[in-house]
């Protein structure tokens, strides 16, 4: 029976997520609220002290930041949209019926469960430009004269990390949106075929619609993982050369390690700022489905 | 039957497609391990191959001889360990809460849960740095336990009332008929049959603790720090210990592929379920 009305328990049953999560999330935005509002640099640690509005004025003045924002939407666009479009694909591809398909659709979810910092690795030696494998590849199938050193040079750094991202989030997409196909009644195709619909007016009238909150759905938690990483960038290429592959997230991260933390907080929370907008529109989609549920 | 022409050239057209998706996703995988069992000579030798001459496990040896990688693998077993075991207990508890009661401030409790993985993880980092440092915890497991418990307790509580609220509340209450109190009915009738979805949530945690890097770097020293951090640290002043790093990648990923493997239904279902059906 679902309790309603005055008990204390169901409080009781929540309290020690909640106070871990009090101590670890919110004290902590407080203080980089406050932080963010000081001049709070560890190296000059006699200095620290309210400066008010000092740290996003320089922030806003910062084409550093500019800069790095600007890396951030292209990172999260296109790591997203292609992560999509080929998890998609994916999914209509492992949503056929063949032999070994069990067996394929959980090897092709590896690079998923992958640590970050050792996809990072993995593809700087791929992408290595003395002994890397792609180069070798390139070379062999004549599609390049000469080795690149596709992470030290700024024009390739940045499409190399978006590919090391894409691939990461491949299955995560492949996954998702397979589970949401095995859902599409078989009905709906057979009365399209009727109909004498063909395979493309099939996939845009009932495909897609039919998984219109899943995409909804991991997109925007994509979007947020995608925008928030660190470890994948910094480990191929510390957000280098030339800040060509400095997102924001890493750009704060680079900040955190200088120790001019007042900064470093500012900046987080401009970003926290960005991504609230997008949060808003995840929390509002879930409540209105939750609604349509109960 | 027989398939006309044009299907059959769809299909094969598929199959080929799907072929260069998993050759993709799997060739970082395969270029590791090969890397992995090269001789150094031949790893820094002009010309690439793809198959070594002659394979050999000299950097598995190295890695667990002169760099001791035994040392992170522990720490990092421990911490995903305790993790796991805070983690699912506390998640269980909200979870049973949320999904088996209607109370005030539910929706907002449940929100507020959400939110939590919203904060961009650097803007967590520095203030939790100075906390961790004020109660003593920096520099120890304590730190990293504490840090993964919270970030993996929304998924967790998500995945888990979802499983929750798929078991029909007629076994709690058979139970509560026949004299058993809401406590009892729990640990008697949906401990038992939650119990693969409480296996395949704390594989996810699991898995997550083990990964983690950006924590993990910051708040821990020599002594404890974790797989990630220690793979990391083999990129030296004097360059890339490439045989060492790649033979540690493939025994980082071992376990985590085998209790993927393991939890991988429940754990599947539990997770699309909500985007799913939401």
């Amino acid at each position: 029976m679902i309790k309603r009305n005055s008990s204390i328990w169901p409080y009781l049953l929540v309290a020690p997520a909640l106070i871990v999560m009090l101590t670890v999330v919110f004290v902590p935005v407080i203080n980089a609220i406050l932080m963010s509002f000081q001049n709070y640099d560890l190296r000059r640690p006699s200095r620290i002290g309210f400066n008010n509005f000092k740290n996003y004025l320089d922030v806003l003045k910062d084409p550093l930041f500019w800069g790095a924002l600007g890396k951030t939407i292209v990172w999260v666009v296109a790591g997203v949209g292609l992560q999509f479009v080929f998890g998609f694909i994916l999914a209509l591809l492992l949503n056929k019926k063949f032999p070994g398909r069990g067996i394929v659709r959980s090897i092709s979810l590896i690079p998923w469960v992958t640590p970050g910092v050792l996809i990072g690795l993995m593809w700087r030696w791929i992408f290595d430009g003395n002994y890397g494998v792609l180069n070798d590849l390139l070379l062999r199938l004549g599609l390049i004269q000469e080795s690149l050193p596709f992470l030290a040079q700024p024009s390739t750094a940045f499409p190399a990390v978006i590919l090391t991202i894409v691939w990461q989030g491949i299955p995560f997409f492949a996954l998702m949106l397979l589970a949401g196909l095995q859902g599409i009644p078989d009905e709906l195709y057979n009365a399209a075929d009727v109909d004498g619909a063909n395979g493309i007016q099939k996939f845009f009238l009932i495909t897609v619609p039919s998984l219109k909150s899943v995409i909804y759905v991991t997109t925007l938690l994509r979007i947020i993982w995608v925008a928030n990483s660190v470890d994948v960038i910094f480990n191929l290429t510390e957000g280098g050369p030339a800040y060509s592959t400095q997102t924001l997230s890493v750009y704060i991260f680079n900040k955190g390690n200088s120790l001019n933390l007042g900064y470093a907080a500012t900046l987080s929370i401009m970003l926290t700022l960005v991504l609230a907008i997008v949060a808003v529109r995840y929390l509002k989609t879930m409540f209105q489905n939750q609604e349509g549920k109960a | 039957m027989k398939k006309r022409g044009p299907e059959l050239v769809k299909s094969l057209l598929s199959y080929i497609f799907l072929t260069a998706l998993i050759v993709f996703l799997l060739f970082p995988f395969y270029w590791t391990f090969v890397t992995s069992i090269k001789t150094s000579s031949e790893l820094y030798s002009q010309t690439v191959t793809y198959w070594p001459k002659a394979p050999t496990f000299e950097s598995y040896r190295r890695l667990f001889g002169e760099y001791n990688f035994l040392k992170p693998m522990g720490n990092s077993l421990l911490v995903a360990a305790l993790t796991t075991l805070i983690s699912v207990t506390v998640s269980v508890l909200a979870a049973y809460s949320f999904s088996r009661y209607r109370f005030k401030g539910r929706k907002f409790l449940m929100s507020m849960f959400l939110t939590n993985n919203m904060f961009p993880t650097v803007l967590l980092l520095i203030p939790l740095y100075a906390i961790m440092r004020k109660i003593g915890i920096l520099y120890t497991p304590a730190s990293l336990v504490l840090s993964y418990t919270t970030f993996t307790i929304p998924f967790s509580i998500w995945l888990l009332s979802g499983f929750l609220d798929d078991l029909p509340l007629s076994l709690e209450e058979a139970a509560m008929v026949d004299g058993a109190n809401r406590a009892q009915a729990f640990l008697k009738i949906i401990l038992p049959i939650l119990m693969p979805g409480i296996v395949a949530t704390g594989a996810y945690i699991f898995m997550n603790s083990w990964n983690e890097y950006t924590f993990a770097v910051m708040f821990t020293n020599e002594a404890n720090r974790t797989i990630p951090v220690a793979l990391k640290n083999l990129i030296g002043q004097l360059g890339v210990e490439w045989g060492m790093l790649t033979a540690g990648g493939i025994i980082t990923i071992i376990p985590v592929c085998i209790m993927f493997f393991f939890a991988q239904k429940r754990l599947i279902s539990g997770l699309t379920a909500g985007a799913v059906k939401g």
